[in-house]
């Protein structure tokens, strides 16, 4: 088969992993040899249709599997089209792709042929090639395999720069009926292992007196969660992102809206991605990892468990909490200031700054870069008294103009 | 007194900085300061600088150097007499004012600045090479369109980046080489300079196309990080307008395959997934 047919039929397998980061871990460059750099923040090179960036060459080695997860395009019983790569093709078109500035670097998984073992050793293969043959210093992701050999996690560990398990489903139940041979408490002992390993070397390179401690994925860790696939609801998945973040100390958590894919499994009929509530739950990890709620706050925003699809997770956490409004910007504490609509980390740090040199009126508001529809219904200002904060009027003033601009929001925010 | 002064080159920190000294040393008010470009400027060298009134030593603060050196490189006419104000302000009746996020001057300054960062980062994103072979090895070429002065200043990420290549950069104002020691600039160049697509590109369009998922299009999210001014440059964006008309026929025949019966599993028994060349 040609490379160019494999390339994409293992990119197509490859798609349904939202992850594309290729930020975090060690700055490097290619000035004393190699090729390659990493700049600590990452690079989205381009974007597709679907809304998503690419940084990262997102293939997998092969789309072979023994495994019958009902959800994946490659499970064993889909009769999707088979293809796999060869080390040399995977480290050639990594390179060549880089070097013409296409993408940050290399994201390799793959489906389970043979062993656990054997397949995180064909994964090992390549990015030792990339590193150790031809220096290559930009980034690479890979897919650890649960139950995978340590000393071949260990060595994936030192040539990459982030590992990555995936949960894949929010319960446990669900992931035993829809994913058999696949079990929650392995994935979540793999996660804890590769938490520990992160761990130590970080305190190993912290302390290290002469000789560098070899590396372990020094980007962390991150997850996935099909959103969609199972009756579980907002609080159950935010409930176990909330449990990842604290217990295996994970950098991202992505959330991947269940869509249809070719040759779907009968167990899974055929509906479109809930695209919005995907968009949601992105806000609603934001505010738990940036802006001080917790996950039960989030979801008194919505209803039985469930965030409003509606309107952002921090407006409806508001227009619930009205009596907590409206702030003094000049006078409120910044935990205060992070739940305001509209406020994001960056401008209530622009409002910190500016409200020492006098008092902040609202055209210093605006040339601050807030959003003043969205947060002057609940703020107090020399110059602005909101007219209320109590009617069903203020609900319908917030929701975005049409439900083109809530389709179009953007599956994946930035930090600012 | 009013003075004209003529900067060589539209994003030339130091000339900006040693005249703006001058003029600061001599108190001459920025209102009184009219800033050219040398070639669209009164003459070559504009008004010979006033003698200070006092000794040149005033302290300009880190953070405005840092802002002035970004701001320089935006296109805006205005930027050489802004950051005059802002130098004659710091140095004068307000040296805490770049603390001040909400004065208006600090404000348009910083929102300059972010313009540049973003066209740099733009630039690190968006600029392909072209593989070529040339009597001295492998070429790697490419064509970008900034909106700002920033092609000197952004050489040294490509630099760092690929140290080891041969590569040359060319924009419709600057051209950079690279001959693996230097970074040497010359005059700008045209889109048809760059060499015809390699043999990666047909690849790399295959997989721009593969890894888009057409049951979940949100075009608006696209544009909104990939605005249409940088799609000419872009080789994979040639697949978007097919990517999005084939969508609907691709969805509609998931839902028919879907459930579908299964193959007889023959990804389950050992050995039998394909070879490393199927």
């Amino acid at each position: 088969m040609e490379t160019r047919r494999k390339l994409e039929i293992l990119a197509d397998a490859a798609k349904y992993d939202a992850s594309c980061a290729s930020s975090g871990g060690t700055r490097r460059d290619s000035r004393s040899g190699g090729l390659g750099s990493t700049t600590g923040s990452g690079i989205c090179h381009a974007y597709t249709p679907d809304g998503r960036c690419i940084s990262l060459l997102k293939i997998l080695l092969t789309n072979a599997c023994q495994f019958d997860c009902a959800y994946c395009v490659n499970r064993a019983s889909s009769n999707t089209p088979r293809a796999r790569f060869t080390v040399a093709e995977v480290v050639d078109l990594t390179l060549g792709f880089y070097r013409r500035n296409a993408i940050e670097g290399l994201f390799l998984s793959s489906g389970i042929i043979r062993s656990p073992d054997y397949t995180m050793e064909q994964l090992v293969r390549v990015a030792r090639a990339l590193r150790e043959d031809h220096g290559f210093r930009g980034y690479i992701h890979l897919k650890t395999i649960p139950d995978a050999a340590p000393e071949l996690v260990a060595e994936a560990g030192r040539h990459a720069d982030r590992l990555s398990i995936n949960v894949e489903l929010p319960l446990a139940a669900s992931l035993k009926r829809l994913a058999p041979e696949k079990d929650a408490a392995r994935i979540d002992g793999a996660m804890a292992a590769l938490s520990e390993g992160i761990a130590a070397a970080r305190d190993a390179a912290r302390t290290a007196r002469r000789a560098r401690p070899p590396r372990f994925a020094p980007a962390g860790q991150s997850t996935q969660m099909i959103v969609g696939a199972d009756p579980a609801d907002d609080a159950a998945i935010l409930g176990t992102a909330t449990r990842l973040y604290g217990k295996h100390r994970l950098k991202r958590v992505y959330y991947s809206a269940y869509s249809p894919i070719p040759h779907a499994s009968a167990m899974l009929p055929p509906v479109a991605p809930p695209l919005v509530r995907e968009h949601r739950l992105y806000q609603a990890d934001w505010l738990l990892r940036f802006y001080g709620f917790t996950a039960e706050e989030v979801l008194a925003g919505g209803e039985a468990g469930m965030l409003d699809l509606a309107l952002d997770p921090k407006t409806a956490w508001a227009l619930k909490h009205r009596g907590q409004f409206p702030l003094d910007p000049n006078a409120a504490p910044r935990e205060a200031l992070l739940r305001v609509p509209g406020l994001g980390v960056k401008s209530v740090e622009r409002i910190m700054a500016a409200r020492r040199h006098g008092p902040i009126r609202s055209a210093d508001l605006a040339r601050l870069g807030v959003p003043m529809g969205r947060a002057l219904p609940f703020l107090l200002l020399p110059d602005h008294r909101p007219r209320t904060l109590e009617g069903a009027h203020l609900r319908a003033a917030l929701l975005p103009a049409t439900a083109f601009a809530r389709a179009a929001a953007p599956a994946q925010l930035s930090l600012f | 007194m009013r003075v004209a002064v003529v900067l060589p080159g539209p994003a030339d920190f130091e000339a900006w900085r040693r005249i703006a000294r001058g003029l600061r040393a001599a108190d001459v008010p920025p209102d009184q300061v009219a800033w050219h470009l040398a070639g669209e400027g009164p003459g070559l060298f504009g008004d010979d600088p006033p003698a200070p009134a006092r000794a040149a030593r005033f302290a300009v603060p880190r953070a405005f150097l840092a802002l002035a050196e970004t701001v320089i490189r935006h296109h805006h006419p205005e930027r050489f007499a802004l950051l005059y104000a802002l130098l004659w302000r710091v140095t004068g009746d307000a040296p805490r004012l770049l603390d001040n996020p909400a004065e208006p001057l600090v404000a348009r300054a910083r929102a300059m600045a972010s313009a540049v960062r973003r066209d740099a980062h733009k630039m690190h994103a968006f600029l392909r090479f072209r593989a070529v072979e040339t009597p001295d090895g492998v070429r790697h070429i490419a064509w970008f369109e900034p909106d700002h002065h920033i092609e000197r200043a952004e050489a040294g990420f490509f630099v760092r980046r690929f140290a080891q290549l041969r590569w040359t950069i060319v924009t419709p104002r600057v051209t950079l080489v690279w001959d693996g020691q230097t970074v040497q600039a010359g005059p700008g160049g045209r889109k048809s300079d760059l060499p015809p697509e390699d043999a990666m590109e047909p690849l790399w369009r295959a997989y721009y196309g593969a890894i888009c998922n057409p049951a979940r299009l949100k075009p608006g999210a696209m544009r909104a990080e990939m605005p249409r001014k940088y799609w000419r440059n872009l080789p994979e964006t040639a697949e978007i307008p097919r990517l999005m008309a084939e969508a609907p026929a691709r969805v509609r025949r998931m839902a028919e395959e879907a459930g579908a019966a299964p193959r007889h599993t023959p990804q389950r028994r050992p050995g039998h997934e394909p070879p490393p060349e199927a």
